[in-house]
């Protein structure tokens, strides 16, 4: 087990980096919520597109600078941890089955939660798989 | 004003999240993704409360954008978890992805309603 002193500390660009992807992807996930806005207690869709299509893009993208020569070192900050870090959320995915529940459709909280989960990993296993097909 | 406030909280989210998961992976090793469990229980306990705020009325707009959009939403992430599991799954055990999986949806998940059963417990 390391010594907690010897953590790594990142490069002031780095964070940057991290900070102005995560800024952009959130604003990406708020135009979404406000473009397919739920009411209260129904299926939170944009959560849902959000969630599969981040998870999607996050498998195409490491399968990408896995296949690159020499990719940029704030590409991943930036592009991973940051927007699609910023533009998926787990937080809303959680109250979002709360609001179902509490709302009385425990069965509908349910498919939310584990179509969530499911939809998510089917997505991140394509984005990555067909990534490294075509990058052969 | 809302998308200054949804972008400042969620660029500040990703950096604690960044910052996080450095510190666990020194202290904890890379067997198990420990970072981002952490940030998801903390993300999703923080809106649970900021989510009874709301719910009792409560909640200024700009708390909403900052904290409850922004911050908890940038904090938390859905694509590292996801592509953790995949990593799990096809490098070390499928055992611990599926252990991941579980773990984060059910703490996750826990954590939100009990920080919606504190706000209800602070504000009624």
């Amino acid at each position: 087990m390391a010594d907690p002193a010897s953590v790594p500390r990142p490069r002031w660009d780095v964070l940057a980096a991290v900070g102005a992807g995560g800024a952009l992807g959130s604003l990406a996930r708020y135009g979404l919520s406000v473009a397919i806005p739920h009411p209260r207690g129904q299926f939170a869709f944009s959560t849902f597109a959000t969630n599969v299509s981040g998870c999607l893009l996050i498998g195409v993208l490491m399968a990408s600078l896995t296949a690159a020569a020499e990719p940029h070192r704030l590409l991943r900050p930036f592009l991973g941890v940051g927007i699609l870090g910023g533009y998926t959320t787990f937080s809303t995915y959680a109250t979002d089955t709360l609001d179902l529940v509490t709302a009385g459709r425990p069965f509908t909280g349910l498919a939310y939660a584990f179509g969530t989960v499911a939809a998510a990993l089917v997505a991140v296993y394509a984005g990555h798989e067909i990534t490294r097909a075509v990058k052969k | 004003m809302t998308l200054l406030f949804v972008a400042l909280g969620g660029g500040f989210g990703a950096i604690v999240r960044f910052l996080t998961d450095l510190r666990l992976r020194a202290w904890r090793g890379v067997a198990f993704p420990w970072g981002t469990l952490a940030v998801n229980i903390a993300g999703s306990s923080l809106l649970g409360v900021l989510t009874g705020w709301a719910l009792h009325g409560g909640q200024p707009d700009g708390v909403r954008s900052l904290l409850a959009v922004g911050f908890c939403g940038g904090l938390s992430t859905f694509s590292t978890f996801g592509y953790e599991t995949l990593r799990l799954f096809t490098e070390k055990t499928r055992a611990r992805a599926v252990v991941n999986a579980v773990a984060t949806m059910a703490a996750g998940i826990g954590a939100a309603a009990a920080g919606l059963l504190l706000a209800v417990a602070i504000w009624h």
